[in-house]
């Protein structure tokens, strides 16, 4: 995903000279081309995320539509009152991407776990949040950002998520995609957990359960027209995120939910319940300890709705020895 | 401060008050945010708003609130007021400028209390080291932070040699004599390919006898009594 975040901005920085790219020292192997090829657009700032959200705010009050880019929370909370105070009070041109949002630096531990970053963005005025569901998503959310006039935060995965669209889908900003359509129950996801909440719909319908699945790769300002709708047709709503269940996709579909004339039959949130990812494995192995991956989507679906749908499911080979796909 | 400003807005630096979006225009930043009455007042004195705003500094429904504030003030750049933001700001506003070959410079102007904050040294940094000489930083260095006098919270000095140490040309000047103010800051960069440091001593409460020096008077408002002598002593200086 960051591969293809990085291609895309590439392409675009070619044609529009006042997209800048800031990284905070990292980025090895994957910044290179950009780095090389376009250095009047490139800055590294060094281990110094406030400073390097500074500057790019400098730069984007100077004209220049800043990406400013490191890994987990060191581009967001390590400089939070910077992307508070001068990136979002002054409505200033800058993307915010961060690469390895969940658990995807899964083994490196909770200081590189990115579980609690929707919550603190979305909160902040002015501020855009995306998290795009597989590479064709990204290449979208790449290009949409840069064309939105205003404050973004980018959470990417980081490589090898699998292909969930088979083609580059329609994707505004603010729209959900509907990536499998049903009226029994709406899987709400957000992120590349978009392919497991796939992969739970379709043994669900092996089962004869038809889920709908929306990818909300805009989590603010979230498609309310979208959960409405869903609400009204399918009986349940569970959403689904690689963050923590407080103040994140569930909490903006909740808080959505709760305001409205429709009131769903269930609702559950599945995500991190108020804790860190302290166990030690990768992304795929954390996913399936914590009840994240498709056969946890398929027990908390089997809570909600009373029988046992998920009882012939195999739980996902993963673990700490298991190799990562190759880098999309 | 308000000598630095007034020689700054009065002789320094290359702006339009009709048009204060003028893109080329020096930009000028408050770091020190809390600053900001000081800022109002040369900014109105200069045209950029109405000498009335003042009057409702501070007050329920104004444009003015107690830290610099952009939104509704032609003129303030950028908004501040948590310490150790503006010199990261600046930086980036000088990069612009460097690499769209425009000739415009950036100064901002930084208390000492804010030397404390880590992410200033981060700028400062970053600031010789992209050899940014259209980057003037100012340090209104009254030696008085919130709790105390600045030697006993978190020692500066030597200060001077900190600012050379990390690349930039530094000047330290009276902040109080407006000649010796101005004739430092028309000679700015001091050197090609170096961002310009100028500390300037000042004194808090200068020309205020019951004012100087006092840390009292960064949290109270003259009142009454108080503040007509004040302006007495103020109005006998010129």
């Amino acid at each position: 995903m960051r591969t293809a975040f990085m291609k895309t901005l590439f392409e675009l920085a070619q044609a529009d000279e006042r997209i800048t790219l800031i990284v905070g020292d990292l980025g090895f192997g994957v910044v290179t081309p950009f780095m090389e090829r376009l250095p009047k657009q490139f800055v590294n700032a060094g281990v110094a995320e406030q400073n390097m959200t500074g500057l790019a705010v400098g730069m984007a009050l100077s004209g220049k539509i800043v990406f400013t880019y490191s890994i987990a929370n060191f581009p967001t909370l390590r400089c939070l009152e910077q992307v508070r105070n001068d990136v979002c009070y002054h409505n200033a041109n800058v993307k915010i991407v961060a690469v390895g949002g969940g658990m995807a630096y899964g083994s490196l531990g909770i200081s590189h776990h990115t579980t609690e970053d929707i919550a603190i963005m979305r909160a902040l005025p002015n501020m855009v949040v995306v998290a795009p569901g597989d590479p064709a998503e990204a290449r979208m959310v790449t290009r949409a950002v840069a064309d939105w006039d205003g404050p973004c935060y980018l959470r990417l995965g980081r490589d090898g998520e699998p292909a969930v669209h088979s083609c580059e889908p329609e994707l505004r900003l603010g729209r959900a995609i509907r990536v499998r359509d049903g009226s029994d129950l709406t899987l709400i996801v957000t992120g590349s957990l978009l392919s497991e909440a796939v992969a739970a719909a379709d043994m669900l319908a092996g089962r004869g359960i038809h889920a709908r699945v929306l990818s909300m790769s805009t989590i603010k300002p979230l498609d309310t027209e979208a959960v409405l709708k869903a609400a009204r047709e399918t009986s349940t709503i569970i959403t689904v995120e690689e963050h923590s269940v407080i103040g994140g996709l569930g909490g903006a579909v909740a808080e959505v939910l709760m305001e409205s004339d429709v009131r769903p039959v269930a609702f559950k949130r599945i995500g991190l319940n108020d804790t860190f990812s302290s166990k030690v494995g990768d992304q795929g192995y954390l996913r399936a300890e914590y009840g994240l991956d498709a056969a946890g989507i398929l027990r908390t679906v089997e809570s909600l709705l009373g029988s046992d749908v998920a009882a012939h499911v195999e739980p996902r080979k993963s673990g700490p020895t298991s190799t990562r796909p190759a880098t999309v | 401060m308000a000598e630095l400003l007034a020689v700054l807005y009065g002789k320094i630096l290359r702006i339009n008050p009709a048009h204060p979006d003028w893109p080329d225009r020096d930009r000028f930043v408050l770091s020190k945010g809390h600053g900001c009455a000081a800022l109002y007042a040369v900014l109105a004195e200069r045209g950029f708003f109405p000498l009335e705003w003042l009057d409702a500094f501070y007050q329920n429904g104004s444009r003015l609130p107690g830290h610099a504030t952009h939104t509704y003030l032609p003129g303030v750049e950028v908004s501040t007021g948590s310490l150790g933001h503006g010199l990261s700001i600046a930086c980036g506003m000088a990069l612009a400028a460097k690499r769209d070959g425009k000739s415009y410079r950036v100064f901002t102007l930084l208390s000492d209390g804010e030397c404390d904050e880590g992410s200033t040294w981060e700028a400062v940094l970053f600031a010789s080291h992209h050899q940014l000489d259209n980057l003037i930083a100012i340090v209104d260095y009254n030696k008085i932070q919130s709790l105390g006098r600045v030697e006993e919270v978190i020692n500066l000095e030597p200060f001077a040699e900190k600012w050379r140490s990390f690349g930039w040309a530094v000047r330290e000047i009276d902040g109080h004599d407006v000649l010796e103010v101005e004739d430092t800051l028309i000679q700015v960069p001091f050197e090609a390919g170096r961002p310009s440091c100028v500390i300037a001593h000042t004194v808090k409460g200068k020309g205020v006898s019951f004012m100087e020096g006092k840390l009292l008077w960064h949290y109270r408002s003259p009142q009454g009594e108080e503040y007509e002598a004040a302006l007495v002593e103020l109005e006998a200086q010129g």
